[in-house]
């Protein structure tokens, strides 16, 4: 689903991504961890085409180069990026957001768009599925949410939106017990043979509730390091410095 | 190439022009220009009489040159002060006597005035270049004793109301604009809803600039009686042309006790090319009176088109508790500029005022609130409240807000918000991720920043409001 061959990538000259591979199959889990400024986030902006980044390298996606599209045909083919700092939109409910973008993406593959009873009920049976109160769909997208919630909605907006490849960049970070679970049983829920996870974290913990296949250990712009599940423990008693 | 293609067809979609033969007065402001005017509407002797009064008020002053947005100098002697569809020149006493030519148009614009196609529920009077083709609903209108038609049609039929009221809030020598049309306003509606009245629908002017050369002066009065309300919304657009029109009108509303009165605007006049080359020169003066106790006018203004927007729609607080609101929305695009904003003058006790405006400038554009808040030393227990919100879009745009504030009575509370803010790279990248592209997302961001505007205006315009912010912006990220 996707190949990723020698990616570097530079920003304001300075090298951050030095030759990056990596290959994720249909219904597969990947974890990627590693220490702060290893190159992490940059991966997961990179893989969803924001802007600033000079790139080297190939990144296919279902056969598809993806350096050439823009952020939102990236989105439209399935792929999903769960933010870590997710944006705050005033004004904008957080209702008609996710019709707005769900139609866009349907509409991109071909797909019916949905009018608003439709999208209401479907909606509506995400967020029961999540145990997300639904009272937080009419309020302004992610104003005033408290980080866990605001982690939440990104999780509803995956389901919803039913991508291919969803990471999650530090979904976990900043979130208590109960919420947690919640963006656990999300990404278990949505997993099947056909779609595939990349999970950016620092801790070992999400890993408990959400069980990857491979865990990758990015330092310094490179994968130095490549296990099973159970790296993450040994990482969490050994810590990064030992590894390499 | 294809989004390129659809960029092109929605620029300005009302920019067409009608062929159509017109009846035009002869060019120049004169005073024979007046007396054809006058005579040509069949005016009574009070209202040339008037008119020329103004004219010669007019001599003696000097057109205002304190505005941020500065233009070429307009030479008055070289344009029309009316021009009327030859098939109008006797107001169609029916639907099936207008012009077919003129119908199409309307229906064009999406203002259809045959009888199976109206909007429901609103009643719109049609006015094209400088007279009033049609009213509908005016029958179910009439019954309840509601007067909504023509000022021409008015100053025959109701001339103890026009009399009363006209120039009783904006007088004859306010200023240069205001004054020029005094002299030589051709058409724009009138209004009067008896006392108790709570007016059944949405009533509706549609102004459309077609002759080329030629000025628009509309006047328009609105009076609700002792405990009516209304809710009146004007949309105006013009064909696409080089040279600058001038549209310059004056709107008098008189609310009395217990009134409210609700005027909205959706302005669309064409606003130019990407290069600022024509458009039209919006320079209009709006004044409301709350001359009741307890009485209420509320401005909401959509200004999305013309190449100047100038305009400061006001209220004058009399009544003791009346209420002024003004909630606007001033988008500059290309090389538009608009000086807008509002002036509320509290003159009687526990008067309440709120403003809320929000700039959105992009390309070249300019962009400017300018208010007065004037607290008069009677005006016990006055409130203001006001928000002025700008959104700049790249670099190259500018966002100015000069608030006046002049206190004499010190039991007043006075509220005054600004913010200034870049349309956020993140955001944009936020809306893209969720599959929105590049339009879309500006789409989204600009009507979150406008909502509490837009949620102010009827139901049935707010829609289109929407769409129309978005259109305005387009081409200006990315």
């Amino acid at each position: 689903m996707l190949k990723i061959k020698n990616l570097k990538a530079t920003v304001d000259s300075k090298l951050i991504l030095k030759g990056l591979n990596l290959n994720i199959k249909p219904g597969e889990v990947h974890a990627i961890m590693g220490p702060n400024g290893s190159g992490k986030s940059t991966l997961a902006n990179i893989l969803s085409g924001k802007k600033g980044y000079e790139i080297e390298g190939e990144i296919n996606f279902n056969g598809i180069d993806l350096k050439e599209l823009p952020t939102e045909t990236r989105a439209q083919q399935g792929i999903f990026l769960a933010f870590q700092y997710p944006l705050e939109i005033p004004g904008v409910n957080t209702n008609i957001f996710l019709k707005t973008s769900l139609n866009a993406v349907r509409k991109a593959r071909g797909e019916k768009e949905l009018d608003t009873l439709t999208f209401l009920k479907l909606i509506k049976e995400k967020a029961l599925e999540l145990g997300i109160d639904e009272k937080f769909l009419s309020r302004q997208l992610n104003v005033g949410f408290s980080g866990g919630e605001k982690k939440k909605n990104e999780i509803l907006q995956m389901k919803l939106l039913e991508p291919k490849l969803s990471i999650l960049d530090e979904t976990d970070s900043g979130l208590d017990i109960d919420a947690l679970k919640i963006v656990a049983n999300g990404v278990n829920s949505y997993k099947n043979k056909e779609n595939a996870f990349l999970i950016i974290t620092h801790y070992q913990r999400l890993l408990d509730y959400i069980k990857p296949d491979y865990i990758h250990v990015l330092s310094d712009g490179k994968i130095i390091k490549t296990g099973s599940a159970d790296l993450g423990g040994q990482l969490e008693k050994t810590g990064y410095t030992n590894l390499s | 190439m294809k989004n390129e293609h659809i960029k092109n067809n929605q620029e300005y979609k009302y920019g067409f022009t009608t062929d159509i033969e017109s009846i035009r007065a002869p060019k120049g402001l004169t005073e024979d220009t007046i007396k054809f005017i006058s005579s040509i509407k069949k005016e009574p002797k009070w209202m040339l009489d008037w008119r020329l009064k103004a004219f010669n008020r007019l001599k003696a002053l000097k057109e205002p040159d304190w505005q941020k947005p500065k233009y070429p100098k307009i030479d008055y002697q070289n344009l029309y002060y009316y021009s009327a569809p030859k098939s109008a020149s006797e107001k169609p006493q029916s639907l099936d006597d207008i012009d077919p030519k003129i119908l199409e148009t309307y229906k064009k614009l999406g203002i259809p005035l045959v009888e199976q196609q109206r909007l429901n529920g609103i009643a719109v009077d049609a006015v094209f270049d400088s007279v009033s083709v049609a009213t509908t609903f005016k029958d179910e209108l009439t019954k309840k004793g509601i007067i909504f038609c023509s000022i021409s049609e008015a100053i025959q039929k109701h001339p103890d109301l026009v009399k009363k009221y006209l120039g009783s809030v904006i007088p004859l020598s306010d200023h240069y604009f205001a004054t020029l049309n005094s002299a030589v306003f051709t058409d724009g509606s009138f209004v009067y809803i008896p006392p108790n009245t709570k007016c059944p629908m949405e009533l509706s002017t549609y102004f459309r600039i077609n002759a080329s050369e030629t000025g628009q002066f509309e006047r328009t009065l609105i009076i609700a009686d002792k405990g009516s309300y209304v809710s009146y919304l004007e949309g105006c657009t013009a064909p696409m042309r080089d040279e600058n029109q001038l549209h310059a009108a004056n709107v008098e509303l008189v609310a009395l006790d217990d009134a409210e009165i609700k005027y909205s605007t959706v302005q669309n006049w064409y606003p130019g090319d990407k290069n600022g080359v024509g458009g039209i020169y919006n320079f209009v003066t709006k004044r409301g009176a709350c001359r009741g106790k307890n009485s209420k006018i509320s401005w909401t203004q959509v200004e999305t088109g013309s190449a100047i927007t100038w305009k400061y729609p006001s209220c004058i607080l009399q009544g003791d508790n009346s209420v002024g609101e003004f909630y606007s929305i001033a988008i500059t695009n290309n090389f538009q500029k608009a000086d807008t904003g509002t002036k509320m003058i509290h003159l009687g006790k526990n008067t309440k005022s709120k403003i809320i405006s929000k700039g959105i400038s992009a390309g070249n554009a300019d962009n400017m609130y300018r208010g007065l808040v004037d607290i008069n030393h009677k005006a016990s227990n006055a409130r203001n409240y006001t928000q002025c919100d700008s959104l700049l879009m790249g670099n190259k745009c500018g966002a100015h807000t000069v608030p006046y504030i002049k206190n004499k009575n010190a039991t007043s509370t006075i509220e005054h918000e600004a913010t200034t803010t870049k349309i956020n790279e993140e955001q944009l990248f936020y809306c893209n991720q969720r599959g929105l592209d590049q339009e879309e997302a500006v789409s989204l961001i600009v009507n979150g920043f406008c909502k509490e505007v837009l949620q102010q205006l009827p139901m049935e315009f707010a829609v289109e409001a929407q769409k129309l912010v978005a259109i305005s912006l387009e081409g200006s990220v990315g």
